[in-house]
Formats: structure tokens, sequence, C-alpha cells
């Protein structure tokens, strides 16, 4: 998957729509920064249930901190990725493809284009103090 | 990151330059990691690692009643402490809890020196000052802070003492745990110079603490990445001593000690000798010494979520105590914590929770420390 296409938010997630349907992970850049993953909690996720934007979905946890994962739109968790929540090198080795968190199935698709561009998102990254 | 007011060792520019992650700590800009925390980590275990430490702080003490300040100020036995020899110990408070740990160093010509933590170095000097102060102190008698004239390099793991030899123009087999030597570098453009060399170490592994002059720390630095090219040597942050320290259940101040924790507490009554003499807080310990309150164990979770610091830990629903340091150990593969607890559950077996983020993680009593070198 090519990281331009996507859509990203500032904690660093990223979304894809394909119609209705938006698959979620996280960026590269917070991979990257967070370091020596131990785990990824996906249990708030639970298949049929609904995620508000903004809300928590799940925990990343590295050697230095733990960090949640935000909903970046709004939508009914259809599927949870069960590799990487069995081996978090998964998101460490490939964040945009065999490190895809969960696909909702978009409650108003138009959320995903008020999200940030990849060009903003890089601006943004650059900008902060990290 | 740069515009704040984080003082700075004579390595800052080399870590900015090799992919230091600098954060402040203790009032320093230090690297939190180079690469992965587990890769540090692994390379002190298994190889050496090369740590930048100047910004704990060194002090020089002098004249004729530099031990029985010292004497008063810390509570292990400072007269039993023989040339040559490093002393690990406390400064408390009048009410017994943890001002800071400290190694008191015993030079060859009996002048002594203390090793302070970075972020307690303001209140070791204000508390030092007020016992010479109180104890009328001859005026020859005082203490030099050198911890921005020198710096402080460590060099852990099982291959330290090769890697180190190659520099070093004075034999370190003989150098037992906790002695020291003094001699000249004898490689590389910081030939000639002369550092104090410890047998020392915050990681559980073999390994050494060199002090030397600010201006040659740089040229010590890049000798001994030479010299320990040939075992794969890695620079290494604090992170990684993070988690080296943790395995080997040494104690890090603002964690496993701080004001309110007394010695017995954390597991430190050997470093607090009654009968040496008066010290400060020593009545205060004497009580602690038969109800210390609380008692620091190690707890292995069953899970792999880290119980960090401040977690809450419970017993049959109970809260029975806190977690002061937890992480995913790299050496044993699992998630590991210590806590401060109520005596009466710190029985190796018991099975307690700890609250992470508001989910209760089973977790089991283990002894410590959690790691111990072959």
């Amino acid at each position: 998957m090519d990281p331009k296409t996507l859509k990203y938010t500032a904690s660093h997630e990223w979304v894809k729509r394909d119609g209705d349907i938006a698959t979620v992970g996280v960026s590269r850049f917070a991979v990257d920064q967070l370091t020596d993953l131990i785990l990824i909690d996906l249990t708030k996720s639970k298949v049929g249930s609904t995620l508000e934007a903004g809300s928590s979905f799940g925990e990343i946890e590295s050697v230095k901190a733990v960090s949640d994962l935000y909903a970046p739109v709004s939508g009914e968790v259809v599927e949870v990725n069960p590799a990487v929540a069995e081996n978090v090198q998964l998101l460490a080795e490939d964040p945009y493809e065999k490190g895809w968190l969960v696909k909702l199935r978009l409650t108003d698709p138009a959320q995903v284009d008020a999200l940030l561009s990849f060009d903003d998102y890089q601006k943004q990254v650059m900008d902060s103090p990290h | 990151m740069s515009g704040d007011l984080s003082l700075q060792t004579p390595l800052h520019a080399w870590h900015s330059a090799h992919g230091g992650r600098m954060v402040e700590f203790g009032g320093w800009s230090m690297p939190v990691q180079y690469t992965s925390i587990n890769d540090e980590h692994q390379a002190v275990r298994n190889r050496v690692g090369l740590f930048d430490i100047s910004h704990m702080g060194r002090l020089v003490f002098e004249g004729p009643e530099a031990e029985s300040w010292l004497e008063r100020a810390t509570t292990n036995h400072v007269a039993k402490l023989a040339p040559g020899r490093i002393q690990y110990s406390l400064m408390v408070n009048d009410q017994g809890g943890a001002l800071d740990d400290v190694l008191v160093y015993r030079m060859l010509d009996k002048g002594l020196r203390m090793v302070c933590n970075a972020s307690n170095r303001g209140k070791v000097t204000d508390q030092l000052n007020a016992i010479a102060t109180a104890m009328n102190l001859d005026p020859l008698t005082r203490a030099g802070d050198h911890t921005k004239t020198t710096a402080m390099i460590a060099v852990q793991g099982p291959k330290s003492e090769a890697t180190l030899q190659r520099i070093l123009g004075t034999p370190l087999g003989p150098i037992g745990s906790y002695q020291l030597c003094e001699g000249p570098i004898i490689a590389g453009p910081a030939n000639g110079a002369h550092a104090v060399v410890s047998r020392t170490g915050y990681t559980g592994e073999d390994g050494f603490e060199l002090i030397v002059p600010s201006p040659l720390a740089l040229p010590v630095w890049e000798t001994l990445l030479d010299a320990g090219r040939e075992f794969d040597i890695l620079p290494c942050g604090l992170g990684a001593r993070d988690t080296l320290r943790f395995e080997a259940a040494m104690p890090l101040y603002g964690h496993e000690l701080d004001e309110s924790i007394n010695p017995y507490a954390a597991g430190l009554g050997w470093v607090v000798k009654l009968n040496k003499g008066d010290f400060v807080g020593r009545e205060a310990l004497r009580r602690f010494k038969t109800n210390p309150e609380r008692t620091r164990i190690g707890l292995a979770l069953e899970g792999k979520r880290i119980a960090r610091q401040g977690c809450p830990v419970r017993f049959d629903g109970a809260e029975v105590g806190v977690v002061t340091s937890g992480t995913f150990s790299p050496t044993l593969g699992r998630s590991l914590a210590m806590a401060l607890v109520k005596p009466v559950v710190a029985t190796l077996g018991a099975r307690l929770a700890i609250d992470v983020r508001g989910r209760d993680e089973p977790a089991e009593v283990v002894p410590l420390p959690f790691y111990r070198r072959p």
C-alpha cells in the first residue's frame, strides 16, 4: 500500500477507504518513534461494536510507554487483524499492509475526507517536537 | 531538543550526531537510546555496551574531617572503607526517608569521593553543607563539585574488561567488584590521560566506570568504541540502563527510593549501620528496622502488559501497595514489576493483582533480583 494515498490523524493513525469500509492502522513514523514494541491490545475492538471517532479502540505498548489508539472515524467494527494481536512485530515490519489493525463500516464516509493528507501529516510530524 | 535549559555532557554533540534521542533527565540532556532499547540491552548482557553517565554528581572531599563528615551524612560505615574500595550507601533525612543513594569512594591516597544521582546533586550538597555547619567542621574540610570538570563513562558487559584493558595502562584483573584503580589511557588521542576506574555499574553485569577530565571525554569515548569493535560494542542510552538495572533489581531514585521510602522498606537495610555512631536519621531508622511498614517485592505478570510506576497492587480486592517500576524484561521475555507492599502479602508465590490502566492483571510474587549474571 502506498502511504501517500492514505489519510492520517495527528495521533498517527492511518485510514484507507474502500467504499464504506475503512481500514485503520498506525503510521511508520509512530512505529519508528516507539521502537521496542511489546504488544498491541485490541480487546476494546469487538466485531459488531461501534466506535466513535476519537474514542480509544486499543493500546500499543512499547518498553518506553503505552499509548492509546484512537478511532480516526466512526463506524462499526467488521474485522480485527488477529495476526498483529498475535505478533506485534508485524506492525514494526509492515505497518501499512500486514500490520493493519481494524476495519470499520463507516457511519459517515465523509469523515475520511476531513482527515490529514500524507503531505499535511508529514508537515505536522516535522514540526512537532519529538 | 534544543532551546531548553538542560545541562549538556561533553559527549552531547556526539550523541546527537549518532542518532541519540535526547531527553531531559535529572536536569541533563541525555540519550534515551540510539537504536533500540532491546538491542542495546542485549549488547550489555551478551557483549559490551558504553554509557555516558557524566550527568551523575561527582564530589571530591578534602580536609582533616572529611571522614567524620561523611560518617555523619551517610548510613554505611565509612571508617570500614579501605583505600581502593567503594561502598554503596544512602543519605537519609531526619525521618529516615532516602535523600539519595550514593557510592562513596576511598581513593588510594585515602581521599574520599562521592558519586550521587544527577537529580539529587543539589539536595545532597545542601544536606552536606547543613551537616558541616552543625558539626562546626574545620574550614579546610570541604567538598568540591567535579561534576562539570570531569566526565564519567560506563563500560558494561562480559567483554568490558577485555575492551577497557586495551586502552588502560593498569591491569584490571586484580581489581575486584567495588574496587578502584587509577591509571593512564594508553591508546588514541587521549593517550596519557589520567582515569579513575572502578569495577562498578548499574546493569547487573561485570563492568567498569571511568572518570576522566571533561576535555578528554570524547577521545576516551571514541577510543573505547574502537577497542570494543571486535565485540560489537554498542553505545547505550538511559532506556537500556533502566531495563538492565531493573532486571538486576537495583533501585532507581524516584522509583524504589524517595524521601517517603525508608531503606528497610526498599530492601537496603544492609547499607544501614546503626551501631557505627551517630548519623543523620539514625533514630528514625532504628524504628523502621523493627517495622519497615512496607517491603519491596518482585512481581511476574501473567500477561504481557506492562505495570508502570503508580499502578495499584491488590490482594483479594484490597489495595496493598503500589508499583515502583515495571517493564517487559528483554532477558526473561516477560512482564515484570517491582512494588512496595504491606509486608503481610510479601510472600514468594503469593498471587496479587496489579491494576494496569483500569484492568486487573494477575501477578505472582517472585524473588529479586529477576536476573543474576551467570
